[in-house]
Protein backbone atom coordinates (compact mmCIF):
# COMPACT_ATOMS: atom_id res chain seq x y z
CA UNK A 1 0.00 0.00 0.00
CA UNK A 2 1.27 3.41 -1.24
CA UNK A 3 1.37 7.07 1.19
CA UNK A 4 -0.11 9.88 -0.42
CA UNK A 5 2.35 12.52 0.44
CA UNK A 6 1.04 16.36 -0.93
CA UNK A 7 3.96 17.79 -2.45
CA UNK A 8 3.09 22.07 -2.41
CA UNK A 9 1.04 24.34 -2.74
CA UNK A 10 2.99 25.96 -0.26
CA UNK A 11 6.29 24.17 -0.34
CA UNK A 12 9.94 26.40 -0.63
CA UNK A 13 11.13 25.57 -3.91
CA UNK A 14 8.33 26.50 -5.68
CA UNK A 15 7.63 29.97 -6.32
CA UNK A 16 4.20 29.75 -7.42
CA UNK A 17 1.48 27.11 -6.05
CA UNK A 18 1.16 23.75 -7.65
CA UNK A 19 0.12 20.61 -6.04
CA UNK A 20 1.55 16.98 -6.70
CA UNK A 21 0.21 14.07 -4.74
CA UNK A 22 2.68 11.51 -4.81
CA UNK A 23 2.25 8.42 -4.06
CA UNK A 24 5.12 6.73 -2.35
CA UNK A 25 6.58 3.52 -1.99
CA UNK A 26 8.85 4.16 1.06
CA UNK A 27 11.03 6.48 -0.73
CA UNK A 28 9.96 6.02 -4.30
CA UNK A 29 7.41 7.44 -6.32
CA UNK A 30 4.90 5.42 -7.75
CA UNK A 31 2.44 7.88 -8.93
CA UNK A 32 1.73 11.56 -9.47
CA UNK A 33 -1.35 13.60 -9.22
CA UNK A 34 -1.03 17.01 -10.32
CA UNK A 35 -3.48 19.75 -9.00
CA UNK A 36 -3.80 23.44 -10.79
CA UNK A 37 -6.06 26.06 -9.91
CA UNK A 38 -4.29 27.52 -7.38
CA UNK A 39 -3.92 31.02 -8.65
CA UNK A 40 -6.50 31.02 -11.35
CA UNK A 41 -7.79 34.52 -12.42
CA UNK A 42 -10.16 34.05 -15.46
CA UNK A 43 -8.15 35.82 -18.07
CA UNK A 44 -9.41 34.13 -21.05
CA UNK A 45 -12.98 35.18 -20.12
CA UNK A 46 -12.02 38.50 -18.85
CA UNK A 47 -10.09 38.83 -22.76
CA UNK A 48 -13.41 38.31 -24.29
CA UNK A 49 -15.04 41.29 -22.19
CA UNK A 50 -12.38 44.01 -23.52
CA UNK A 51 -11.76 45.12 -26.71
CA UNK A 52 -9.08 43.92 -28.48
CA UNK A 53 -6.85 46.46 -28.22
CA UNK A 54 -6.68 46.60 -24.40
CA UNK A 55 -6.32 42.69 -24.52
CA UNK A 56 -2.73 43.16 -26.05
CA UNK A 57 -2.26 45.17 -22.60
CA UNK A 58 -4.09 42.21 -20.73
CA UNK A 59 -2.02 39.29 -22.36
CA UNK A 60 0.98 40.45 -20.87
CA UNK A 61 -0.01 39.94 -17.58
CA UNK A 62 -0.90 36.46 -17.78
CA UNK A 63 2.64 36.05 -17.12
CA UNK A 64 5.05 38.11 -15.16
CA UNK A 65 8.11 35.96 -16.59
CA UNK A 66 7.23 35.59 -20.44
CA UNK A 67 4.65 39.34 -20.41
CA UNK A 68 6.74 40.57 -23.26
CA UNK A 69 6.37 37.51 -25.38
CA UNK A 70 2.49 36.58 -24.54
CA UNK A 71 1.79 40.19 -25.85
CA UNK A 72 3.72 39.68 -29.30
CA UNK A 73 2.28 35.92 -29.52
CA UNK A 74 -1.21 37.84 -29.41
CA UNK A 75 -0.56 40.93 -32.07
CA UNK A 76 1.18 38.02 -34.11
CA UNK A 77 -2.55 36.79 -34.04
CA UNK A 78 -4.20 39.57 -34.49
CA UNK A 79 -2.04 41.03 -37.32
CA UNK A 80 -2.12 37.91 -39.15
CA UNK A 81 -6.42 38.14 -38.86
CA UNK A 82 -6.26 41.22 -39.93
CA UNK A 83 -3.85 40.92 -42.58
CA UNK A 84 -1.51 43.84 -41.64
CA UNK A 85 2.45 43.74 -42.42
CA UNK A 86 4.92 45.22 -39.59
CA UNK A 87 7.72 46.96 -40.34
CA UNK A 88 10.97 45.34 -40.36
CA UNK A 89 12.90 47.29 -37.61
CA UNK A 90 9.68 46.51 -35.21
CA UNK A 91 9.71 42.67 -35.80
CA UNK A 92 13.80 43.52 -35.33
CA UNK A 93 13.25 45.44 -31.79
CA UNK A 94 10.46 42.60 -30.94
CA UNK A 95 13.33 40.05 -31.26
CA UNK A 96 15.83 42.49 -29.28
CA UNK A 97 12.88 42.70 -26.09
CA UNK A 98 11.97 38.63 -26.52
CA UNK A 99 15.67 37.92 -26.18
CA UNK A 100 16.04 40.11 -23.21
CA UNK A 101 13.29 38.36 -21.61
CA UNK A 102 14.39 34.82 -22.26
CA UNK A 103 18.22 35.85 -20.85
CA UNK A 104 16.29 37.39 -18.03
CA UNK A 105 13.68 34.40 -17.17
CA UNK A 106 16.40 31.89 -17.86
CA UNK A 107 18.60 33.37 -14.67
CA UNK A 108 15.78 33.73 -13.04
CA UNK A 109 14.98 29.65 -13.54
CA UNK A 110 18.96 29.05 -13.02
CA UNK A 111 18.43 31.30 -9.55
CA UNK A 112 15.66 29.09 -8.38
CA UNK A 113 16.92 25.84 -8.75
CA UNK A 114 20.11 27.18 -7.30
CA UNK A 115 18.46 28.38 -4.34
CA UNK A 116 16.30 25.03 -4.11
CA UNK A 117 19.79 22.28 -3.91
CA UNK A 118 20.76 25.02 -1.40
CA UNK A 119 23.57 27.15 -2.79
CA UNK A 120 22.32 30.60 -1.95
CA UNK A 121 25.18 32.46 -2.99
CA UNK A 122 25.20 31.08 -6.71
CA UNK A 123 20.92 32.24 -6.33
CA UNK A 124 22.07 35.66 -5.72
CA UNK A 125 24.92 36.25 -7.84
CA UNK A 126 23.02 35.12 -10.64
CA UNK A 127 19.61 37.56 -9.88
CA UNK A 128 22.20 40.11 -9.58
CA UNK A 129 23.26 39.59 -13.03
CA UNK A 130 19.77 39.46 -14.07
CA UNK A 131 18.96 42.86 -12.75
CA UNK A 132 21.52 43.95 -15.53
CA UNK A 133 18.84 42.87 -17.60
CA UNK A 134 16.04 44.23 -16.05
CA UNK A 135 17.05 47.62 -16.12
CA UNK A 136 18.15 47.47 -19.82
CA UNK A 137 14.51 46.70 -20.04
CA UNK A 138 13.31 49.56 -17.94
CA UNK A 139 15.56 51.86 -20.06
CA UNK A 140 14.33 50.68 -23.38
CA UNK A 141 10.56 50.32 -22.54
CA UNK A 142 9.69 52.37 -19.53
CA UNK A 143 9.23 49.16 -17.79
CA UNK A 144 11.07 46.70 -15.50
CA UNK A 145 8.66 43.36 -15.76
CA UNK A 146 5.68 44.54 -18.27
CA UNK A 147 7.05 46.39 -20.84
CA UNK A 148 4.19 46.90 -22.27
CA UNK A 149 6.31 47.73 -25.84
CA UNK A 150 3.99 45.46 -28.23
CA UNK A 151 0.98 46.79 -30.11
CA UNK A 152 -1.16 45.84 -32.81
CA UNK A 153 0.74 46.67 -35.65
CA UNK A 154 4.03 46.48 -34.62
CA UNK A 155 5.74 48.36 -31.26
CA UNK A 156 5.46 51.34 -29.26
CA UNK A 157 8.51 52.83 -28.89
CA UNK A 158 12.18 52.64 -30.69
CA UNK A 159 15.65 52.02 -29.36
CA UNK A 160 18.07 54.85 -29.72
CA UNK A 161 21.46 55.04 -30.41
CA UNK A 162 22.26 56.17 -26.34
CA UNK A 163 19.78 53.27 -25.16
CA UNK A 164 21.28 50.56 -27.50
CA UNK A 165 25.10 51.24 -26.41
CA UNK A 166 23.18 50.78 -23.02
CA UNK A 167 22.03 47.63 -23.85
CA UNK A 168 25.04 46.51 -25.63
CA UNK A 169 27.10 47.57 -22.61
CA UNK A 170 24.94 45.84 -19.87
CA UNK A 171 25.30 42.29 -21.84
CA UNK A 172 28.88 42.85 -22.17
CA UNK A 173 29.33 42.91 -18.62
CA UNK A 174 26.47 40.69 -17.81
CA UNK A 175 28.47 37.92 -20.38
CA UNK A 176 31.59 38.44 -18.00
CA UNK A 177 29.78 38.16 -14.91
CA UNK A 178 28.05 35.51 -16.38
CA UNK A 179 31.01 33.41 -17.54
CA UNK A 180 32.49 33.35 -14.08
CA UNK A 181 28.81 31.84 -13.02
CA UNK A 182 27.82 29.12 -15.20
CA UNK A 183 31.01 27.08 -15.15
CA UNK A 184 29.85 27.21 -11.08
CA UNK A 185 26.07 25.93 -12.06
CA UNK A 186 27.55 23.25 -15.11
CA UNK A 187 31.37 22.22 -12.96
CA UNK A 188 30.75 22.00 -9.29
CA UNK A 189 30.68 18.92 -7.63
CA UNK A 190 27.95 19.39 -5.34
CA UNK A 191 25.52 20.89 -8.27
CA UNK A 192 26.69 17.64 -10.04
CA UNK A 193 25.56 15.44 -7.80
CA UNK A 194 21.82 16.99 -7.21
CA UNK A 195 21.03 16.97 -11.23
CA UNK A 196 23.25 14.36 -12.96
CA UNK A 197 21.46 11.37 -13.33
CA UNK A 198 18.11 12.90 -11.39
CA UNK A 199 14.82 13.45 -13.53
CA UNK A 200 15.24 11.15 -16.77
CA UNK A 201 12.69 11.62 -19.60
CA UNK A 202 14.01 9.82 -22.72
CA UNK A 203 13.88 10.96 -26.33
CA UNK A 204 10.81 8.94 -26.84
CA UNK A 205 9.22 9.52 -23.71
CA UNK A 206 9.54 13.45 -24.18
CA UNK A 207 7.87 12.89 -27.22
CA UNK A 208 5.24 10.91 -26.31
CA UNK A 209 4.59 13.25 -23.16
CA UNK A 210 4.38 15.97 -25.53
CA UNK A 211 7.33 17.95 -24.19
CA UNK A 212 8.31 21.56 -25.28
CA UNK A 213 11.13 24.13 -24.79
CA UNK A 214 14.33 23.35 -23.15
CA UNK A 215 12.65 20.48 -21.52
CA UNK A 216 12.40 18.59 -24.86
CA UNK A 217 15.82 20.06 -25.93
CA UNK A 218 17.46 18.64 -22.79
CA UNK A 219 15.91 15.49 -24.07
CA UNK A 220 17.49 15.38 -27.37
CA UNK A 221 14.98 17.25 -29.71
CA UNK A 222 15.83 20.22 -31.49
CA UNK A 223 12.60 21.42 -31.28
CA UNK A 224 12.68 25.34 -31.22
CA UNK A 225 9.91 26.95 -32.56
CA UNK A 226 12.14 30.37 -33.36
CA UNK A 227 13.71 27.95 -36.06
CA UNK A 228 10.83 28.78 -38.26
CA UNK A 229 12.00 32.17 -38.44
CA UNK A 230 8.57 34.14 -37.16
CA UNK A 231 8.99 37.92 -36.81
CA UNK A 232 13.35 38.62 -37.46
CA UNK A 233 14.54 35.14 -36.23
CA UNK A 234 14.64 34.38 -40.34
CA UNK A 235 17.22 36.67 -40.67
CA UNK A 236 19.51 35.68 -37.87
CA UNK A 237 21.79 33.03 -37.19
CA UNK A 238 21.52 30.62 -34.45
CA UNK A 239 21.03 26.77 -33.81
CA UNK A 240 19.07 25.33 -31.17
CA UNK A 241 20.71 24.47 -28.16
CA UNK A 242 20.29 20.33 -27.65
CA UNK A 243 21.48 17.88 -24.81
CA UNK A 244 21.44 14.46 -24.97
CA UNK A 245 21.66 13.44 -21.39
CA UNK A 246 17.93 13.70 -20.69
CA UNK A 247 17.78 14.80 -17.43
CA UNK A 248 17.80 17.62 -15.04
CA UNK A 249 21.44 18.61 -15.76
CA UNK A 250 20.70 18.38 -18.78
CA UNK A 251 17.71 20.87 -19.01
CA UNK A 252 20.12 22.93 -17.18
CA UNK A 253 22.42 23.16 -19.31
CA UNK A 254 19.93 23.84 -22.24
CA UNK A 255 18.96 27.34 -20.33
CA UNK A 256 22.55 28.27 -19.78
CA UNK A 257 23.95 27.70 -23.21
CA UNK A 258 20.77 29.47 -24.36
CA UNK A 259 21.83 32.52 -22.23
CA UNK A 260 24.87 33.07 -24.19
CA UNK A 261 23.16 32.55 -27.44
CA UNK A 262 20.39 34.73 -26.29
CA UNK A 263 23.20 37.31 -25.90
CA UNK A 264 24.08 36.72 -29.27
CA UNK A 265 20.99 37.03 -31.07
CA UNK A 266 19.85 40.57 -29.10
CA UNK A 267 23.32 42.11 -30.33
CA UNK A 268 22.53 40.15 -34.34
CA UNK A 269 19.45 41.98 -34.24
CA UNK A 270 20.52 45.49 -32.84
CA UNK A 271 23.35 45.36 -34.97
CA UNK A 272 21.15 44.13 -38.51
CA UNK A 273 17.89 46.71 -37.55
CA UNK A 274 16.80 48.64 -40.49
CA UNK A 275 15.89 52.46 -39.96
CA UNK A 276 12.25 51.70 -40.60
CA UNK A 277 9.03 52.73 -39.48
CA UNK A 278 8.14 50.90 -35.91
CA UNK A 279 4.45 50.89 -36.34
CA UNK A 280 1.73 50.62 -39.22
CA UNK A 281 -1.75 52.26 -38.82
CA UNK A 282 -4.67 49.58 -38.87
CA UNK A 283 -7.99 50.11 -40.60
CA UNK A 284 -11.58 47.56 -39.38
CA UNK A 285 -11.69 44.64 -36.93
CA UNK A 286 -10.58 41.41 -36.36
CA UNK A 287 -12.71 38.64 -38.10
CA UNK A 288 -11.60 35.02 -38.79
CA UNK A 289 -9.77 32.87 -36.56
CA UNK A 290 -6.32 32.15 -35.98
CA UNK A 291 -3.55 30.14 -34.28
CA UNK A 292 -0.36 31.50 -33.55
CA UNK A 293 2.97 29.69 -31.81
CA UNK A 294 5.71 30.97 -30.09
CA UNK A 295 8.71 30.70 -28.38
CA UNK A 296 8.79 31.27 -24.79
CA UNK A 297 11.72 30.66 -22.27
CA UNK A 298 10.02 27.72 -21.46
CA UNK A 299 8.75 26.59 -24.60
CA UNK A 300 6.24 26.47 -26.79
CA UNK A 301 3.37 28.83 -26.72
CA UNK A 302 0.00 28.45 -28.55
CA UNK A 303 -3.08 31.21 -28.88
CA UNK A 304 -6.00 30.60 -30.35
CA UNK A 305 -8.39 34.11 -31.29
CA UNK A 306 -11.75 33.91 -33.08
CA UNK A 307 -12.70 37.50 -33.94
CA UNK A 308 -16.11 38.30 -35.10
CA UNK A 309 -15.76 41.84 -36.61
CA UNK A 310 -16.79 43.52 -33.90
CA UNK A 311 -14.41 45.13 -31.44
CA UNK A 312 -14.81 42.22 -28.86
CA UNK A 313 -12.99 38.72 -29.52
CA UNK A 314 -15.42 35.75 -29.30
CA UNK A 315 -12.74 33.01 -27.97
CA UNK A 316 -9.17 33.75 -26.50
CA UNK A 317 -6.97 30.62 -25.39
CA UNK A 318 -3.71 30.43 -24.49
CA UNK A 319 -1.80 26.93 -24.15
CA UNK A 320 1.34 27.72 -22.18
CA UNK A 321 4.48 25.84 -22.28
CA UNK A 322 4.03 24.74 -18.38
CA UNK A 323 0.37 23.49 -19.20
CA UNK A 324 2.32 21.01 -21.74
CA UNK A 325 5.15 20.29 -19.91
CA UNK A 326 3.47 19.21 -16.99
CA UNK A 327 3.03 15.32 -18.18
CA UNK A 328 6.44 15.15 -19.16
CA UNK A 329 6.76 15.90 -15.41
CA UNK A 330 4.89 13.46 -14.29
CA UNK A 331 7.03 11.17 -16.26
CA UNK A 332 10.19 12.16 -14.28
CA UNK A 333 8.81 12.20 -11.37
CA UNK A 334 7.38 8.19 -11.73
CA UNK A 335 10.44 5.99 -10.02
CA UNK A 336 12.04 8.70 -8.56
CA UNK A 337 13.18 9.60 -5.13
CA UNK A 338 10.98 11.64 -2.86
CA UNK A 339 14.05 14.17 -1.84
CA UNK A 340 15.01 14.90 -5.85
CA UNK A 341 11.09 15.95 -6.29
CA UNK A 342 12.19 19.78 -5.95
CA UNK A 343 15.35 19.47 -8.40
CA UNK A 344 13.27 17.38 -10.83
CA UNK A 345 10.26 20.47 -10.65
CA UNK A 346 12.42 23.04 -11.32
CA UNK A 347 14.26 21.70 -14.03
CA UNK A 348 11.21 21.85 -16.12
CA UNK A 349 10.66 25.60 -14.75
CA UNK A 350 7.38 25.43 -13.92
CA UNK A 351 5.48 28.63 -13.99
CA UNK A 352 2.21 28.12 -12.96
CA UNK A 353 0.33 31.51 -13.23
CA UNK A 354 0.41 31.22 -16.92
CA UNK A 355 -0.93 27.46 -16.91
CA UNK A 356 -3.30 28.41 -14.98
CA UNK A 357 -4.11 32.02 -16.88
CA UNK B 1 34.20 18.03 -11.75
CA UNK B 2 35.57 20.70 -9.59
CA UNK B 3 35.47 21.69 -5.76
CA UNK B 4 35.56 24.91 -4.69
CA UNK B 5 33.82 26.54 -8.36
CA UNK B 6 32.73 29.01 -6.48
CA UNK B 7 36.18 30.35 -4.62
CA UNK B 8 37.34 32.79 -7.02
CA UNK B 9 34.09 34.62 -6.87
CA UNK B 10 33.77 34.63 -2.94
CA UNK B 11 36.98 36.00 -2.83
CA UNK B 12 36.42 39.09 -5.28
CA UNK B 13 32.95 39.80 -3.36
CA UNK B 14 35.01 40.13 -0.46
CA UNK B 15 36.92 43.54 -1.86
CA UNK B 16 33.99 44.62 -3.89
CA UNK B 17 31.17 47.45 -3.08
CA UNK B 18 27.66 45.74 -2.39
CA UNK B 19 25.14 45.42 -5.08
CA UNK B 20 22.30 46.95 -3.46
CA UNK B 21 21.66 50.05 -2.11
CA UNK B 22 20.87 51.26 1.61
CA UNK B 23 17.62 51.54 0.41
CA UNK B 24 14.68 53.85 2.27
CA UNK B 25 17.39 56.62 2.27
CA UNK B 26 19.31 55.89 -1.02
CA UNK B 27 16.64 55.30 -3.95
CA UNK B 28 17.65 54.77 -7.28
CA UNK B 29 16.64 57.25 -9.94
CA UNK B 30 14.31 55.91 -12.76
CA UNK B 31 15.85 56.01 -16.28
CA UNK B 32 14.40 58.88 -18.44
CA UNK B 33 10.81 57.57 -19.99
CA UNK B 34 10.39 54.99 -17.10
CA UNK B 35 6.83 54.85 -16.78
CA UNK B 36 5.85 55.52 -13.21
CA UNK B 37 2.87 57.58 -12.22
CA UNK B 38 0.12 59.02 -14.22
CA UNK B 39 -0.21 62.56 -14.04
CA UNK B 40 -2.49 65.32 -15.46
CA UNK B 41 -2.14 69.01 -16.58
CA UNK B 42 -5.98 69.67 -16.26
CA UNK B 43 -4.99 73.30 -17.73
CA UNK B 44 -5.90 71.95 -21.03
CA UNK B 45 -8.13 69.06 -20.81
CA UNK B 46 -10.73 69.27 -22.82
CA UNK B 47 -12.54 66.18 -21.33
CA UNK B 48 -13.38 64.49 -24.56
CA UNK B 49 -13.11 61.22 -22.25
CA UNK B 50 -11.01 58.93 -24.82
CA UNK B 51 -8.21 58.24 -22.17
CA UNK B 52 -11.29 56.74 -19.88
CA UNK B 53 -12.10 54.94 -22.87
CA UNK B 54 -8.67 53.25 -23.78
CA UNK B 55 -7.47 52.61 -20.12
CA UNK B 56 -7.81 48.52 -20.35
CA UNK B 57 -8.55 48.82 -16.23
CA UNK B 58 -11.11 51.05 -16.02
CA UNK B 59 -9.04 53.13 -13.83
CA UNK B 60 -10.21 56.58 -15.24
CA UNK B 61 -13.37 58.55 -14.92
CA UNK B 62 -14.30 61.41 -17.01
CA UNK B 63 -17.73 63.86 -16.55
CA UNK B 64 -19.09 66.11 -18.65
CA UNK B 65 -22.19 66.80 -17.05
CA UNK B 66 -23.22 68.44 -14.72
CA UNK B 67 -19.68 69.88 -13.82
CA UNK B 68 -16.60 68.61 -15.90
CA UNK B 69 -14.23 66.08 -14.09
CA UNK B 70 -11.57 63.92 -14.22
CA UNK B 71 -10.94 60.95 -11.59
CA UNK B 72 -8.35 58.59 -11.94
CA UNK B 73 -8.26 55.45 -9.42
CA UNK B 74 -4.22 54.99 -8.68
CA UNK B 75 -4.70 51.40 -7.34
CA UNK B 76 -6.64 50.35 -10.64
CA UNK B 77 -4.16 52.01 -13.22
CA UNK B 78 -1.63 49.09 -14.82
CA UNK B 79 0.80 51.73 -15.72
CA UNK B 80 0.54 51.05 -19.65
CA UNK B 81 0.24 54.47 -20.71
CA UNK B 82 -2.24 53.69 -23.30
CA UNK B 83 -4.00 57.06 -22.10
CA UNK B 84 -1.02 59.26 -22.79
CA UNK B 85 -0.89 57.92 -25.96
CA UNK B 86 -4.17 58.41 -26.55
CA UNK B 87 -4.91 61.64 -25.09
CA UNK B 88 -5.12 64.59 -28.22
CA UNK B 89 -4.05 67.21 -25.86
CA UNK B 90 -1.09 65.84 -24.27
CA UNK B 91 -2.01 66.72 -20.84
CA UNK B 92 -1.63 63.11 -19.78
CA UNK B 93 2.39 62.41 -19.18
CA UNK B 94 4.27 59.66 -17.54
CA UNK B 95 5.89 60.83 -14.20
CA UNK B 96 8.80 59.21 -12.89
CA UNK B 97 8.14 57.27 -9.27
CA UNK B 98 9.45 60.01 -7.15
CA UNK B 99 7.26 62.57 -8.14
CA UNK B 100 4.30 62.56 -5.94
CA UNK B 101 0.36 63.86 -6.49
CA UNK B 102 -0.72 66.69 -6.03
CA UNK B 103 -2.97 65.56 -2.88
CA UNK B 104 -0.03 63.46 -1.05
CA UNK B 105 2.30 64.83 1.57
Amino acid sequence: MSTIVPFGPQHPVLPEPIQLRLALDDERIVSVLPVVGYVHRGLEKLAEQKDFVQDSYLVERVCGICSFMHSMSYCMGIEEMMEITVPERANYLRVVWAELHRIHSHLLALGLLADAFGFENLFMQLWRTRERIMDAMEYTTGGRVMLNACCIGGVRRDINDEQKAFVLNQLKEAEAELKRLIPVMTDDYSVKKRLVGIGILDKAAAYAAGAVGPTARGSGHAMDHRTTGYIAYKNLDFEPVVETSCDSYARTLVRCREVYQSIDLVRQALDKMPDTEIKVAYKGKPCGEVAIRCEQPRGEVLYYLKGNGTDHLDRMRVRTPTFANIPALMTMLNGSQLADVGMIVLSVDPCISCTER
Amino acid sequence: MKLFAMFNDIVRNLFRKPATRNYPYEKRPDFPGTRGRLMIDPTNCIYCGICAKKCPSNAITVTRKPDQSWQFDRFRCIVCAACVEACPKKCLRMAPRTEKYPDEE
